[in-house]
This record gives C-alpha cells, sequence and structure tokens, in this order.
C-alpha cells in the first residue's frame, strides 16, 4: 500500500496552509476557555463546604466529563474545516487528474489523505493534554476516564474525517463541502432527540460517545465508530471510481 | 509498445470515441492530430488508465490496462493539457513527490531529480513555489514530473499550447530531445507541431480516425515525382504547346494572376514517379522565355487535414 507519499504531500499542504493553524488555535481557545471555567467552578465548589455540594465534588465528575462532552460538540464545528480541503482542492485545481495517473491505488490515495487529517487532529489533541496534565499536577482525576474518554474522541473523531472526505469528494467547492459535512454531523447528533425511536437513537455519534466519557469502554459503540468510518471511505472509494467512468 | 483494439467511450448516451483501433511502435514518436472535441484527450486518458474504455482492449508495454493499471501507470508520462502542478510546492519538493508517487526506488530519486531538472531545464527555479512560476516553468515542470520515472511512454497533451513563440519552440527540442528514450505520443490541433515533431501522424475526427500514415505518405512529397509551379518571363503560348507534349506531363494550366508584371504562373501537372524537373527547365529556356521560378507543389498538412476532415463529415 502506496499511501506515503500522498500522506506527506497532505500533510505538508495542511501545515503549510493557514487553516490548519487557525483551527487549531480556535479549538484550543475554546477547550481552553472550557477548562478554566470548569475548574473554577470545582475549584470554588471545594472551597464552599456546602454539604449539599459535597456528594459530587470530584474532578472526574466536575471537569473532565463535562470537558469531554464540549471537546466532542468543538470537534463538530472543527473538523468539517480540517476535510474540506483535500478532494475538493484537487478537483477544482485539476491536480486531480495527475494524481490519479500515478501509480497509486484510489485506497492508498484515499487513506494518505484520511492519516494525514487525522494526525492533523491528533496534534491538535495532544494540545489539550496539557489540560491533563494541570488536572494531575493540582487534583487526582480517574486514569481510566480519562484513558476511555481519549479513546473515544479519536474514534469518533476517525468517523467524523471519514465522512468529512466522502462530502469533499462530492464537491469541487470547499465551503460547500465544509457546510455539508458540518451538517451531516449535526443530523448525526440531533437524530436523538427525534423521539423514543431506539433505532434512530443508535444511529447517533454522540450518544455513542457518552458511555466513553463516563468511563465505559463498550464494544457496540467502538462497533459503531468502526463501522460508520469503514462504511463512508467505501462509499468515498466508489465515489473516486465512479469520476472516472463519468468522465 | 501501444496497442488499442476496437475502443469505444461512451460519456452517458453519447460516444465519444468509435472503435479506434491503433498501434504505436516502440521509440517512435506518434503525432495525434484532430480539431477540439474530436476526442484527442479521452484516448489518451484511456491510454493512462485515468479512466476505462467502454469497451475495447488497450495494451500497453505488454499490459493491458484495465487488468494491471498499476504496472502500466509505472511505464508511463503523462502531461494534461492543462497542467495544473501543486502551487504550495516548490518544484524540488514536487518532484521529490512526484518521484515517490511513481516509485522511483529511495536511492536512485535525487539522482532522477536532478537530471529531470537538468533535462527540462528548470533547475535555475528549483527552489521557487510553483505558484510563483510563468507558464512555460510550469510547462517545463510538467514535463519533468512526465519523464521522472524514466516511463517507457510518454503522451502528452497539446504541450505548447499558451505558451509564446519562443517557449514554443525550446518546448519542442526539449520534446525532440526525448525521441529514442521514449515512445511519445502527442497531441496537439497545430499542425506544424506535427511536421516539426512528429514521424507518423494519426488523424482522428469526431471519434474516428480517420487518417493514419508516415508524414512523408501524407503529404505526398516523394522529392522527384508530382506537380510542379514555375513563373515565366515572356510569350509563353509556345512553351505552353512544348510543356504539354513532354512525356511525363499530364497537363499545363494557369496558376492565375500572377504578382509580378509580364510573367506567367504554370501549374504543370506531372506523373507522380517521374522527375521531370530537367525537361521542364530545358524546355522553357530553349524557347526563349525566362525561368525565374521553378519548385514542386507539395501538399501541406493543413490541406490533407481540412481534406480528411471535411470528407469524413
Amino acid at each position: 500500500m502506496n499511501f506515503w507519499p500522498v500522506y506527506k504531500k497532505e500533510i505538508r499542504s495542511y501545515f503549510t496552509s493557514p487553516i490548519a493553524y487557525v483551527v487549531m488555535l480556535v479549538f484550543l481557545i475554546l477547550t481552553g476557555v472550557f477548562f478554566m471555567v470548569f475548574m473554577s467552578d470545582f475549584n470554588y465548589a471545594s472551597m464552599n463546604q456546602s454539604p449539599y455540594e459535597s456528594n459530587n465534588l470530584n474532578i472526574t465528575y466536575r471537569v473532565v466529563r463535562p470537558l469531554l462532552g464540549n471537546m466532542s460538540v468543538i470537534l463538530l464545528f472543527a473538523m468539517p474545516l480540517v476535510t474540506m480541503k483535500p478532494f475538493a482542492e484537487e478537483r477544482r485545481t485539476g491536480t486531480m487528474e495527475l494524481l490519479f495517473t500515478y501509480p497509486l491505488s484510489d485506497l492508498a490515495i484515499l487513506l494518505g489523505k484520511f492519516l494525514a487529517a487525522f494526525t492533523l487532529f491528533l496534534v491538535m489533541l495532544a494540545s489539550t493534554l496539557l489540560y491533563v496534565f494541570f488536572m494531575f499536577l493540582y487534583s487526582s482525576p480517574e486514569p481510566g476516564t480519562l484513558i476511555s474518554g481519549y479513546l473515544g474522541i479519536l474514534l469518533m473523531a476517525a468517523a467524523f474525517i471519514s465522512i468529512g472526505l466522502f462530502v469533499s469528494s462530492l464537491t469541487e467547492n470547499q465551503i460547500i463541502a465544509a457546510v455539508t459535512t458540518f451538517g451531516a454531523l449535526l443530523l448525526f447528533w440531533i437524530i436523538q432527540w427525534t423521539g423514543t425511536n431506539q433505532v434512530l437513537r443508535q444511529l447517533s455519534i454522540l450518544e455513542h460517545f457518552n458511555n466513553f466519557a463516563e468511563g465505559i469502554i463498550d464494544t457496540r459503540d467502538i462497533v459503531y465508530y468502526l463501522s460508520f468510518m469503514i462504511l463512508w471511505l467505501f462509499v468515498t472509494l466508489r465515489v473516486l471510481e465512479s469520476k472516472k467512468w463519468r468522465g | 509498445m501501444i496497442e488499442l483494439q476496437g475502443v469505444n467511450k461512451f460519456f452517458g448516451a453519447f460516444q465519444v470515441l468509435k472503435d479506434i483501433s491503433m498501434t504505436v511502435n516502440k521509440g517512435e514518436i506518434v503525432g495525434f492530430l484532430g480539431p477540439n472535441g474530436a476526442g484527442k484527450t479521452t484516448t489518451m486518458r484511456i491510454i493512462n488508465g485515468f479512466m476505462p474504455a467502454t469497451s475495447g482492449k488497450t495494451i500497453v508495454a505488454g499490459y493491458e490496462v484495465d487488468e494491471k493499471p498499476i504496472e502500466v501507470k509505472r511505464r508511463i508520462g503523462y502531461l494534461p493539457e492543462n497542467v495544473s502542478l501543486y502551487n504550495d510546492m516548490t518544484v524540488r519538493e514536487y518532484l521529490y513527490f512526484v518521484a515517490e508517487a511513481k516509485r522511483v526506488p529511495r536511492s536512485e530519486r535525487q539522482a532522477r531529480v536532478a537530471k529531470a531538472s537538468r533535462q527540462c531545464a528548470v533547475e535555475n527555479v528549483a527552489n521557487r513555489l510553483i505558484g510563483s512560476l510563468s507558464r512555460g516553468y510550469r510547462q517545463r515542470v510538467g514535463l519533468a514530473q512526465a519523464i521522472i520515472n524514466e516511463p517507457e511512454v510518454l503522451i502528452m497533451d497539446e504541450p505548447t499550447t499558451g505558451l509564446d513563440p519562443v517557449q514554443i519552440i525550446e518546448i519542442r527540442e526539449l520534446i525532440k530531445s526525448f525521441a529514442g528514450e521514449h515512445t511519445i505520443i502527442l497531441s496537439t490541433h497545430i499542425l506544424q507541431e506535427v511536421s516539426a515533431i512528429c514521424q507518423r501522424v494519426i488523424i482522428i475526427n469526431d471519434g474516428q480516425i480517420v487518417a493514419e500514415d508516415s508524414l512523408k505518405n501524407l503529404t505526398g512529397s516523394s522529392v522527384r515525382g508530382g506537380s510542379l509551379m514555375i513563373r515565366v518571363e515572356g510569350e509563353t503560348a509556345q512553351v505552353r504547346q512544348k510543356l504539354a507534349s513532354l512525356s511525363g506531363v499530364v497537363s499545363v494550366r494557369d496558376a492565375g494572376k500572377p504578382e509580378e508584371e509580364g510573367v506567367t504562373d504554370l501549374i504543370i501537372a506531372g506523373d507522380k514517379d517521374r522527375d521531370i524537373r530537367r525537361a521542364v527547365a530545358e524546355t522553357v529556356v530553349s524557347s526563349g522565355c525566362g525561368l525565374l521560378e521553378l519548385r514542386p507543389i507539395r501538399l501541406s498538412l493543413e490541406e490533407i487535414f481540412m481534406q480528411t476532415i471535411t470528407k469524413n463529415t
């Protein structure tokens, strides 16, 4: 599988364009503000010796869970901006024609682009470990919840990226790609509010994250994210293929 | 080296290629000629594996494109019509990327990048962003990426469009310098280009091959036979008679109003295989007329092109 050259090219393209830095900066500012708010709230509650508060005076409950939950929502806004470029830009500028005459399989091209977007996300996520560091420095959160929470975020982001790449492969306009991806992700989120229908609830992309944030690693959730990801990557491959015979 | 057998291509209900069959031998430079929309680009994209044909067989370097696309793509260099490159990369970065994508072994990459840059004269812009290069340089970078894997087959889609005359000549020289090492297919609608570069011409119109021959045969320019145009000074009535009675001469007629005073232009149609130049010259001079000009008439590629295209539509 010769995805390495495409991967390197995409990484270079991400980190030489301002978009990556802007997205990372905004993500860090927002999560940073959330972290600060939850931390100071926790801090205030710890000093306030109210008997009602003492039950849940627990950093996992007060900071870790809400922080992970908010991170997932911010990602829902941020990831479409990461995945709007890969195919849409190549199609618009026409570089796709040359790329597809190189001895690279469609899968290699797709994987290179997927892994590059995932790498950008990892860099972004790695910087939030600073918050974890501070939590350990001044308190004692449960490592288990943090691990399952971060695992959940990784899986969820992979799912976000795969649907984003799919949309990017359909259009040559990056803004359309970003807006449509965002709409699709939002739809997969709010689908859980459509009622008590269990099937629809199970489709929800954030519903499956709740368990991870609570420290539960359930195979159903892992299977959900992995199959979501594979489905959209597979459809993307079909789109790339169809572009050829449709001309 | 390249073989197409009964290739058809439909875009929806629209048939772009109609039963194209052709062969290009190793080391040949073939000009692919046709008006815009004739199907040149589509044919090239089928050969280089970018899109599959609806039906028919395409074999490149011994591999069938549909079955072994990767093997075929490893042996091909392609220069698309509108060369789109990654504008945010420098020339050197880009060529390294292409070398890697085309699976040039790691140990050879540096040498290949250096060689291709030298051949295409882009060494002096190696560290500049592609986005900041002029059209001519971009075309050279496009050529460099095409030859970087030392491909057996080189496919170029209108390699000189949008260049200025000096650049056009440079690029043509460059392409000629590739001859021998590579089998080259070159599409164009500029006829001079074909006469300047190619050994063989395939004319395609409306998705069909309408003519396929060597340049020489197409233009009918065997040096000796054929028709002549002469410009004669003086009274021509007698000369005409004498000329018409020469053996090997089929007919003598006026070539229309001459450009100079007191001269007459005559067109002498001769047998295809007989050299009548000497006899004609002697006849004119011995009848006391001045022979100002004598030249063979060859069909220009433009005329052949127009003839074949209009004949088939």
